[in-house]
């Protein structure tokens, strides 16, 4: 018996969903252990840091990084799990975009700090008092990771080999990448693994070829209407833009597209083009009118961004770009 | 065929024929009353009585009911024919002695005075009312002056073609007379007004229930035939159904199957009422849209009084009265006949108006002056122009504003402001008073006329956004189609291959309209004599590996170069069409589309380059 694969999965500014996904192949997981040890998964066993500094370089066959690099703990992990991976795979739209960590971006880490310690409606907090890096405490030194400028997609901060998309990534992707492993067929270098086209590819819904939107609508507040499209009756949906692989869950749901597999191969803004390709179809014969109608799409830039501002040309407002250089 | 002799001249007529038909074929006179050439034969005046021997015996009988045969010979006015006929008519002339046809026919064979004539002290009976339902042209049954001859030809044509069934015969002997069913209008009367146009003694009349003489019936301004031309200058003039109006398509509401009348009498057999619209299909390489412009409604001024008070007409009416083969042979009339002796023309009615088109419609100013020249040419009437300023700009036109100045047409310089027919001082009672502000003295005037001319301007038609759509061509705010260049390329389009010709562009008047005709010819020649069109190198390529078919592009692009292909189900791009605009581009989300020579690598890197 050859020896066996090592795995680690390593998370960072994430919810947690991700791991979930892993859990959630059911009995596959038994192939996996089958297959490969699992040598640091910090979420489901007791791993500490240590653990982790044991495995020597290239100690672990393939390494899954889960979550966005937001602070300078996540930068030393990402860079660790660079350097004893063989394979390096972003695990999840946090990881891939920058995720819902990243919308942080559109302030500056001080502005989020103030929100957080001073502004949010259940704080109370009159001496403005804010957590340090350092403190001295009886037993010894206490610190804590130093938040960075803004978070960063893995891919800023270090080497990617492949990319595992969703929110969470679908347990069918996951077993497609694992069997690839053990196979060892492994795709071209950057291979995002899903689809290549749309989510509109998959989607049944029936689109119309004059596609015009006159008014915007929460989808919580209309009913839709199930054969047809999304974007039609006005509902802001991504999946136009987002690359599919996901069978359109969402939209099959009722749900509008929220963009968790990002852009596809030939775009390089995913937010960009939504929002070019929003306005293209509002329908008005004034700037006032058009005006009103785009007032009514509640948070345009959440719902361009929801997963991918790290990885946007917008970069951060006001703040420098210096941390995550390399 | 049949052969048979009428007054001892040999005839021949087709198998199944009347003998009234052979008559009729041979130019033999025969008086008929019941006789209507689409209803089935009736016999019931005995009019068109005829002796016929067949075998050598002759008999009297009505030409209307015998079939032709082989060997009649039919002898139509000699002694006893007339005798004959004469019983019948005074039998007739007794029960309707009013009828003009019968004193005519009277006349003709030597009566005086009926031998059947009886007392005149019955009174009248009521007159019976059809439906109130339909306010315009219904029909009464008059029945006080004494016309019916009971032929029966208004029931039948009920029965036969209307299939309404509304009236009939009711009661018998001397009591028996046409009514709708227990005296009370009928609901199945469409007030079609058949009966009347068959009644040959005139004892159903069709008549207006508000009173309105019908006057310029080709104006719609009244009641009309359903089958027509729309004016006697159409082109091409052939007429067409008015549905509205129809019996038949009226029926086929009701499930019938009626009428067809027009079908049967036309002898080219071009009528046919079952035919649909249908699309034809034509490959060509040029197309010159030419599809007009329309009048403004001058309904939507509803201060100008337009269809509310009357003798308020538009520019198109007028012009259409003052022609001479027109319904009042070029006369200028009022509704109630009389000539007019003083007429308003009110210019800009639609147009320069920021509530309804802010443009200029470029034909109005000369064809008012017309109009006045024209009321001057043919009436001793005063004229009066309201109007903004006096746009004469054409070769020769200023000239024919200065003739106009001297042939004593008042000029009053301000808009008409309104129209009423509200006196206020006794010279304006029962006239039309037009108000404006006279801007040249500065005063408000109000000045009584017996008839207005609006000056309706011109407007894009209803339908120009979808022919627009159609040929990919785009069109200015006002809705007429856009030239690709206003000085350089004034009848091309965006579109390659697609001109513009005539008001369709813009407003504009006849010579204009015929040069820019003839210069979109020419360039329609000048590519289809070419043969060969030469295209954009810069255009938009979509990857159908990348397209996920979402369709955002297909309605954007103004060339409509881009289609959706059912197979693949990916968009696709004629690059014959495509110009390269990069819309598609823009809006693709996917990064499918792509535009040669501005790839957006390219973009991003001359980006980089100018931001490095």
């Amino acid at each position: 018996m050859p020896e066996k694969f090592k795995f680690a999965f390593m998370p960072s500014a994430s919810c947690g969903g991700c791991e979930i996904a892993v859990v959630d192949i059911d009995e596959v997981i038994l192939k996996v252990a089958e297959l490969a040890d699992i040598v640091y998964w910090p979420t489901a066993l007791d791993f500490k840091d240590k653990d982790l500094e044991a495995i020597p370089d290239g100690g672990i066959t393939v390494g899954f990084f889960n979550g966005a690099v937001r602070n300078d703990h996540d930068v030393h992990h990402a860079k660790q799990m660079r350097r004893k991976s063989q394979v390096l795979v972003s695990f999840g739209a946090c990881a891939q975009m920058g995720g819902i960590p990243s919308l942080g971006n559109f302030w500056t880490t001080e502005e989020l700090a103030h929100r957080m310690y001073d502004t949010v409606p259940s704080v109370v907090n009159p001496d403005g008092t804010r957590p340090q890096l350092k403190y001295d405490a009886p037993e010894g030194e206490l610190t804590l990771p130093r938040a960075m400028d803004r978070a960063y997609a893995l891919d800023q901060v270090v080497d990617v080999d492949y990319y595992l998309p969703g929110c969470p990534p679908q347990v069918k992707w996951i077993v497609a990448a694992v069997e690839a492993v053990a196979k060892g067929e492994l795709p071209p270098k950057g291979t995002v693994i899903a689809g290549t086209k749309a989510v509109c590819d998959e989607c049944p819904r029936e689109r119309s070829e004059e596609k015009q939107v006159t008014e915007f609508k929460r989808i919580h507040l209309v009913e839709n209407d199930p054969e047809k499209c999304l974007l039609e009756q006005g509902i802001m949906c991504c999946g136009p833009a987002t690359r599919d692989g996901c069978e359109a869950a969402c939209v099959v749901a009722g749900q509008a597209c929220r963009g968790c597999f990002g852009p596809t191969d030939n775009v390089n803004d995913m937010g960009a083009k939504l929002a070019s390709a929003i306005a293209s179809i509002v329908i008005a014969d004034t700037q006032a009118e058009a005006d009103k109608i785009l007032d009514k799409l509640d948070d345009p830039a959440g719902y361009f961004y929801r997963f991918g501002l790290a990885r946007s040309m917008l970069g951060v407002q006001r703040g420098e770009r210096k941390d995550g250089d390399e | 065929m049949v052969k048979l002799t009428i007054n001892d001249q040999e005839a021949e007529v087709e198998e199944g024929a009347t003998v009234l038909g052979a008559c009729k074929a041979a130019g033999v006179d025969v008086p008929t009353l019941c006789y209507v050439p689409f209803l089935e034969p009736y016999g019931a005046c005995r009019m068109c009585m005829v002796k016929v021997s067949e075998n050598g015996t002759p008999r009297l009988t009505t030409a209307c009911t015998l079939a032709a045969a082989d060997g009649m010979a039919v002898v139509t006015d000699d002694d006893d024919v007339r005798a004959a006929r004469k019983v019948v008519l005074e039998l007739l002339l007794a029960r309707a002695p009013d009828a003009e046809i019968l004193q005519e026919m009277a006349e003709e064979y030597g009566i005086e005075k009926s031998r059947f004539a009886v007392e005149e002290e019955e009174p009248p009976t009521e007159a019976v009312a059809v439906p109130e339902a339909e306010a315009e042209g219904e029909l009464e049954i008059e029945k006080k002056p004494k016309k019916c001859i009971l032929c029966g030809s208004c029931y039948r044509v009920c029965e036969q073609r209307v299939q309404a069934f509304a009236i009939g015969l009711v009661q018998r002997g001397a009591d028996a007379e046409v009514a709708p069913p227990f005296g009370r209008p009928s609901d199945n009367c469409i007030a079609c007004g058949a009966c009347a146009s068959v009644c040959p003694t005139g004892a159903i009349t069709a008549a207006d229930r508000l009173g309105r003489q019908i006057v310029h019936d080709e104006l719609t301004l009244a009641s009309n035939s359903a089958i027509k031309v729309p004016i006697k200058q159409a082109v091409p003039n052939v007429p067409y159904v008015d549905k509205e109006l129809c019996i038949h398509f009226t029926q086929n509401e009701n499930g019938l199957d009626a009428c067809r009348i027009c079908e049967d009498i036309c002898p080219k057999e071009a009528v046919d009422l079952d035919a649909e619209d249908e699309d034809i299909e034509l490959d060509v390489g040029t197309i010159i849209v030419a599809t007009g412009f329309k009048t403004f409604d001058p309904r939507r001024i509803a201060e100008l009084g337009y269809g509310r008070l009357p003798n308020v007409i538009s520019g198109l009416e007028f012009e259409l009265m003052m022609r001479a083969d027109g319904y009042t042979e070029g006369e200028l009339l009022m509704e109630n006949g009389e000539k007019p002796k003083s007429i308003a023309i009110l210019h800009c009615v639609g147009s320069r108006d920021k509530n309804y088109n802010r443009y200029c419609s470029r034909v109005c100013c000369m064809y008012s002056l017309k109009f006045a020249h024209l009321i001057k040419e043919k009436t001793d009437a005063e004229v009066y122009q309201f109007y903004i300023d006096m746009r004469s700009f054409g070769k020769g036109y200023e000239e024919f504003y200065d003739r106009l100045l001297e042939e004593g047409v008042f000029f009053i310089r301000g808009r008409g402001a309104e129209v009423t027919h509200v006196a206020e001082r006794p010279e304006e009672e029962s006239k039309l008073v037009v108000c404006c502000e006279d801007t040249l003295i500065g005063a408000y005037r109000r000045v009584p006329v017996d008839m207005v001319v609006l000056a309706t301007g011109l407007e894009p038609r209803e339908d120009a956004d979808e022919v627009r759509r159609t040929f990919g061509i785009s069109c200015g705010a006002e809705g007429f189609f856009t030239e690709k260049h206003a000085k350089l390329a004034p009848v091309s389009t965006t579109t390659d291959g697609v001109f513009l010709a005539g008001a369709c562009q813009g407003p504009k008047d006849i010579p204009d309209s015929v040069a820019q005709g003839s210069a979109a010819a020419a360039q329609a020649l000048a590519l289809m004599d070419k043969g060969l069109v030469e295209i954009e190198p810069i255009t938009a390529v979509i990857d159908e590996n990348v397209c996920c078919g979402c369709k955002i592009c297909i309605g954007l692009c103004t060339y409509t170069a881009i289609s959706f292909n059912e197979e693949d189900k990916v968009s696709e791009v004629n690059e014959a069409l495509c110009k390269g605009c990069g819309t598609c581009v823009a809006a693709c989300t996917t990064g499918a589309a792509n535009q040669r020579h501005f790839k957006n690598e390219q973009i991003l890197a001359e980006i980089e380059g100018v931001l490095s």
